[in-house]
């Protein structure tokens, strides 16, 4: 299969040995059979290795895959009767974030998904799933129908950021983004979002206020994208990996520090390789999710999802700490 | 009288470094030494004129020859702002860990506290402008860029909350470059923490004035900052979400020189008022005053 990464060229190569061990045997009528099942052996071991030991560094890479299951095809896989609607009917449409009305399990809800292109054509178009203040004021238009008509919302996280362009400020990209926060916050209906790809920054953040945050296995998730905090920490943007390491990215990392709630298993060597299955795992975790929030009341919801980011953060309260320090600041004077 | 004739002379003695660099004066480094007492004069960073810092201190560190805003630090925002008695600090103890044992941040942690003699980026607590009581909350630039880390989330959150539970206006100076990467995704859930919290303050009626001073940018800008019901920043004041050079980079666009700054905001509809420092005491009065129904909300 084509878009094979790095980490997985030992696969490849030892796929083309066996192929060529096969074909080699073919055509000269000498038996190699033990020798193929000894090999495919090997392969199966060494898959299942590589596999389960998939580094920040190389997830960082498979959450970029340029086959990566975006929005859209998710969307059509887990919903039915999706219906986009557009515009944010102040400025535009901005194509980076899809939304509208579909069924889950013959449930009318609201989906909302930030979009990236599957070639450069469409990437332009959508900038590259970066959206612009339209974008979150579209996505938050759709949050406030589907609260009106007390539909569930559903996101899809995927972006490397929020667009970072003259024309996204001067239309005020922080109010966009930050209103987004404020009023996710407040939603009277159940929130579900899933970390799809890339949840970079606070464009990602801007449509994951949920009652419950989940994310696909090899999905990462961070304050700033492993390429901008390599060139501001180490002035050298080549050191994303070295930074994918040390900002704890993984979903596995972001669940032990209670970020989200539940990590969503991709198929073996990602989500890529199995769009299906990736769709029927995301659509049994969010149906799941949404039957353990269906007891509670509007009141209810925004507690609980207050509950959930108040609780986030780790410090040490003072006394001691504050001890040590002025002890410093003694010694430094 | 005699005394106009001596301020047209101090007018002589400002020396502009820019145009000294220019005629081919001696670098910052090998320039001789002259004997002037530390902190006798201070130096405008941006029109280089120089000056007496008690004159500088006196005019709320704005320089007299260009207007500019120097970035003041917390303690000193708010002598200046806050009524002189009755200031309440709260937390003031509260430290930053480093949770994701992120390469290095143990150290510069220490280091900006010894440098900065603060333990954080922001100090919270109760205290009076004009006489009307306020929950505010100051940031410190000085301290770790003023990035938002735990620490500076849940400080913000819990005087947001006591400004709720006593009903009583929320007031947030920011100043800000962003997240603190060293605390990566516990540091961008503050956005959220933070907006929630103002989120049930607003739903309960509360007042919140947001003051952006230079320069506010990033995950602040994009959560509590841009909350404000009233935003009012200083002149000149950086406030957006991505920084300048990170648009160059990226979109290599062509970006307008006023970019970003408080009257390039103004004008695209993103703030309430352009306020100078001298004025802003008497404006957040004023404003407390007009809000100032059954004790605030």
């Amino acid at each position: 299969m084509a878009g094979e990464l790095p980490f997985e060229m030992p696969l490849v190569e030892m796929r083309k040995k066996i192929a060529e061990l096969k074909q080699f045997g073919e055509e000269k009528g000498i038996d190699f059979t033990d020798e193929v099942a000894r090999l495919e052996e090997r392969y199966r071991v060494l898959a299942e290795e590589i596999y389960s030991n998939i580094s920040a560094p190389q997830k960082m890479h498979l959450a970029r895959h340029h086959g990566r299951p975006t929005s859209l095809d998710l969307i059509g896989l887990i919903f039915t009767d999706f219906m986009e609607l557009h515009g944010d009917r102040l400025f535009g449409d901005d194509l980076a974030v899809v939304g509208g009305i579909a069924k889950l399990n013959g449930m009318p809800v609201t989906v909302i998904g930030q979009q990236r292109g599957k070639d450069t054509k469409e990437n332009i178009l959508r900038f590259f799933g970066s959206a612009h203040p339209e974008g979150f004021r579209k996505a938050m238009r759709l949050m406030k129908q589907a609260e009106k008509f007390g539909r569930p919302i559903i996101t899809f996280i995927d972006t490397k950021g929020a667009y970072p362009g003259n024309t996204a400020e001067e239309r005020g990209q922080s109010e966009a983004i930050a209103r987004s926060l404020y009023d996710m916050s407040q939603l009277a209906v159940p929130v579900i979002c899933v970390v799809i790809g890339e949840g970079g920054s606070g464009g990602a953040l801007a449509l994951a206020v949920g009652n419950r945050v989940l994310m696909l296995e090899h999905a990462i998730y961070s304050a700033i994208s492993p390429n901008g905090a390599a060139s501001i920490l180490w002035k050298d943007a080549g050191k994303a990996e070295q930074a994918a390491e040390a900002m704890k990215i993984t979903a596995a990392d972001l669940l032990a520090m209670e970020v989200i709630e539940e990590i969503v298993p991709e198929p073996r060597g990602g989500a890529h390789h199995d769009y299906e299955a990736t769709g029927a795992a995301i659509k049994d975790a969010v149906w799941r999710h949404l039957q353990e929030l269906s007891g509670l009341d509007s009141a209810e919801l925004k507690e609980d999802r207050y509950r959930k980011f108040r609780k986030i953060g780790e410090f040490a309260e003072g006394a001691q700490e504050s001890a040590i320090l002025e002890e410093e600041v003694q010694n430094v004077e | 009288m005699f005394k106009d004739l001596f301020q047209k002379k101090r007018k002589y003695a400002t020396i502009p470094s820019e145009r000294l660099e220019r005629s081919g004066g001696p670098a910052e480094g090998e320039r001789p030494k002259r004997e002037i007492p530390e902190g006798l004069m201070s130096k405008c960073s941006k029109c280089g004129t120089i000056q007496y810092s008690k004159e500088l201190e006196k005019n709320f560190k704005v320089c007299p020859s260009c207007g500019y805003h120097m970035r003041l630090n917390a303690m000193e925002r708010i002598a200046m702002t806050l009524d002189p008695e009755g200031f309440i600090e709260f937390d003031s103890e509260m430290a930053s860990v480093d949770p994701l044992q992120f390469p290095g941040y143990a150290s510069k942690l220490e280091q900006q506290q010894s440098k900065t003699g603060q333990v954080e980026a922001v100090i919270t607590g109760q205290g009076t402008i004009g006489g009307h009581p306020v929950i505010v909350a100051v940031m410190n630039f000085e301290f770790f860029s003023g990035s938002m880390g735990s620490v500076v989330g849940e400080k913000i959150t819990r005087a947001v909350e006591e400004a709720t539970e006593k009903k009583l206006p929320m007031l947030i100076f920011s100043t800000s470059g962003g997240a603190r990467m060293q605390e990566s995704i516990l540091s961008l859930m503050q956005m959220a923490k933070t907006s929630a919290a103002l989120a049930r303050f607003g739903e309960a009626g509360g007042l919140y004035i947001s003051i952006i001073t230079d320069p506010t940018t990033g995950g602040v800008s994009a959560s509590f900052a841009s909350l404000g019901d009233i935003i009012i920043a200083e002149p000149g004041a950086v406030f957006g979400f991505a920084g300048r050079i990170v648009i160059e980079q990226t979109i290599r666009q062509k970006l307008p020189d006023d970019f970003q700054t408080a009257e390039f905001n103004l004008q695209h509809g993103q703030l309430d008022l352009v306020v100078h420092r001298k004025e802003m005491r008497s404006t957040l009065t004023k404003l407390l005053e007009l809000h100032d129904v059954k004790g605030g909300f």
